[in-house]
This record gives C-alpha cells, structure tokens and sequence, in this order.
C-alpha cells in the first residue's frame, strides 16, 4: 500500500510538472537536443563549395558576385537584404539577388531557375548557398538599408502586402502574425508588425526543416505561408515577396540572425 | 558521389563524444512519387565507425532511420589528436567515408 502511495504522489508531481513546461518550453527543448546536429550544416558546406565552382555555361564562380558590400563580400550580407542594387535598378533579396548573379556571370537563364520547383535543379543550389551566405552573418543584427527611395516604397508596399487580405478565408498574413501570442497548432507565430526578438521570425531562416527533410529559404518560407492562406502562389522572387521581405527585415532591425536555423 | 559528412569528435576525460550528420536521402520504398509509382528503397545499411584504423563501432540501419541523419556515440580511450573515421555504405552501394581528428 504504502509503494502505491509514494508513486501516485510521484506521479502527481510529474504531472504537476508537465503542466508548468508549456508548449514553446517542449519545442525549445525539442531544439536544444537537435542544435548540435543541425542537417543546414550539410547545406552549408555545399553552398561553400558552390560558390567557389565554376559552373553554368560560362564556366565561371560566384566569386564576383556582389551581395550590396562589394563583389565577392558574404561576411554580413546576409543581414542587409533585401536592399537596393544600382546595376540591376531593382530591390532585391537574397535569392533574386543570386539568380541575376547566376544569369550575368555563369550565363544562366535565371526566368528558368524561377519557375523550377523547389528542391529540384538549380533551385537546390540556390538553397544551398542561402544557407552558407546566411550563415557567414550569424550571430550579426539584422540592418536593412532605408536610404533609398525604392527600399522605402518597398517597404511601404510590402506592409500592404502584409495587411492584405483576400482568398477563400480572407487572410492576411497580419491575421496570424499581427499581434503576439498566436499560434498554428504548436507553433508560436512571431509578431512580424515589430522586432520579434532575436532568432525568431525573419532572423531565424533560411532554415531546416525536419518534418520536410530539406532546407528552406525565405522565398519558399513566404510561398508556403501563402499556400496556407490559399492565396495564389507568388511568383519566386517576385517583387511582392522582395517586399514583404523588406517590410519584415526593417521591422527586425537589430534582431540577432541565427540562420541556418532549425525547425521542427 | 554522395555529400560529404560533417563530423566532430571532442575528448574529456578518457572518453570522446562523437557526432556526426550525414547527408543521405533514407527513402524508405514506402513513398508515391506525384505520378503514383513507387520511390524505390533508397537508405544506408552500414555504419562503421573506426579509431585510429581499429573499428570501434558497427550498425545496421534500415528505412526507420530519418532524412540526413544525424549519429552520436562515445568511444573509450580516443584522446585528442586520434583519428576518427567514419564509413556508410548504402543499399545501391554506393558508400562513402570522411574522417575527422579528436579535439
């Protein structure tokens, strides 16, 4: 009798325990155990690589490829995209950024490697090098450029974006992430309307996803949260998600970038 | 020729603790692909973990194990500077290995 007691008491203080720990504590926990085998690392040193080899019909790296510091500077790029590019006359983020180097230095058709899916093709190497380009700017705050008038508009524009709601449910994406403490299922949903803190929301991607098994960028991260809210697919690297990508870069400023990061 | 492993060994005390992430599809043969046929089985089968040339370590894994996956263990004795190496051969064959030295 006396055994049954002490372990129902035993029992009841797991229980009272497994109360307190609240969702975000299991997923964080969750994380903790897989930090130190993150598979975005596998991502990193292909992308490491990739940018080195020559490649594409003009058989040249990426070496030249200027990310807004200069040709060839990755080191803190990351956390100044999507920012204005002079020779292209266009804002532009990471991956758009990568498919005109692609296009101006190696020779390829950057409209093709738009409409090919992801995971397949170049598209898997323009995944690779987002992991590697983010994460030589980990731990470094998020700082977008606002001095020229298009980085404003683009941000003007991409909180429209933001606020727009539309489609079968009449979403927006201010619907889940304008306000703090929602959450999809177990999911925490960051408040993108405001810094939402370091390594949460846009500082926390590119990153890898375990339930799909593959790395995604931040434009696969925007065209599945439109899928969700069953709006048409936005095109890749189109000026709505350049956009939305600088409405949320500003907003983070000076939110520490922990990308490649690691999702359930 | 498969992606190259990521791989860290660190000693304290008379053990080390390896880890080490591997990049492998693990298809399960249990898969549709968008046209309805089957992904055939496509996993590693054999790991083997060796120190300093001496094997120290064997597994047989199957279609349960995940998506590049991710191995860890310790071995007794590695002292820093040894050298680890680990091999994987997969059910086409086709294997690799990649080595790293304890720190």
């Amino acid at each position: 009798m006396k055994i049954v007691l002490i372990a129902s008491a035993l029992l009841l203080t797991l229980t009272a325990g497994a109360q307190t720990k609240s969702t975000a504590d299991g997923i964080a926990e969750y994380r903790k155990m897989l930090e130190d085998g993150n598979p975005a690392e596998l991502y990193e040193a292909k992308g490491a690589a990739l940018w080195k080899r020559p490649r594409g019909p003009k058989n040249v790296s990426l070496e030249r490829c200027d990310l807004g510091l200069g040709p060839g500077v990755v080191k803190g790029a990351w956390v100044q995209m999507p920012r204005w590019f002079a020779d292209t006359k266009r804002v532009q983020d990471l991956e758009s950024r990568l498919l005109t180097c692609m296009e101006t230095l190696q020779g390829f058709n950057a409209a093709e490697i738009a409409k090919t899916s992801f995971d397949r093709g170049e598209q898997e190497t323009i995944e690779a090098l987002a992991a590697w380009i983010s994460s030589e700017s980990r731990g470094q705050k998020f700082a977008l450029p606002q001095g020229h008038a298009e980085e404003r508009r683009f941000y003007e524009l991409g909180k429209r974006a933001f606020f727009f709601r539309g489609g079968p449910m009449d979403f927006s994406c201010a619907s889940c992430h304008g306000v703090d403490g929602k959450r999809v299922r177990l999911q925490d949903l960051p408040n993108l309307t405001k810094n939402p803190g370091d390594g949460i929301g846009f500082a926390a991607w590119p990153a890898y996803r375990v339930s799909s098994g593959n790395l995604w960028t931040m434009q696969r991260r925007l065209n599945d949260c439109y899928r969700q809210q069953r709006f048409p697919f936005p095109g890749y690297a189109s000026d709505v998600t350049v956009a939305l990508g600088v409405y949320m870069g500003v907003n983070a400023k000076g939110a520490e970038s922990i990308a490649p990061a690691l999702k359930r | 020729m498969a992606d190259p492993m990521r791989i860290r060994a660190q000693a304290a005390g008379d053990k080390a603790t390896v880890r080490v992430l591997m990049a492998h599809e693990m298809e399960t043969g249990q898969r549709k692909d968008s046209s309805g046929k089957v992904i055939p089985a496509w996993h590693i089968q054999d790991v083997t973990a060796q120190l300093n040339g001496k094997t120290v370590m064997t597994a047989q894994w199957g279609p349960a194990v995940s998506k590049n996956p991710f191995m860890q263990f310790t071995v007794k004795g590695a002292k820093a500077g040894d050298k680890i190496s680990i091999t994987w051969v997969d059910n086409k064959g086709d294997k690799r290995t990649d080595e790293a030295v304890v720190s």
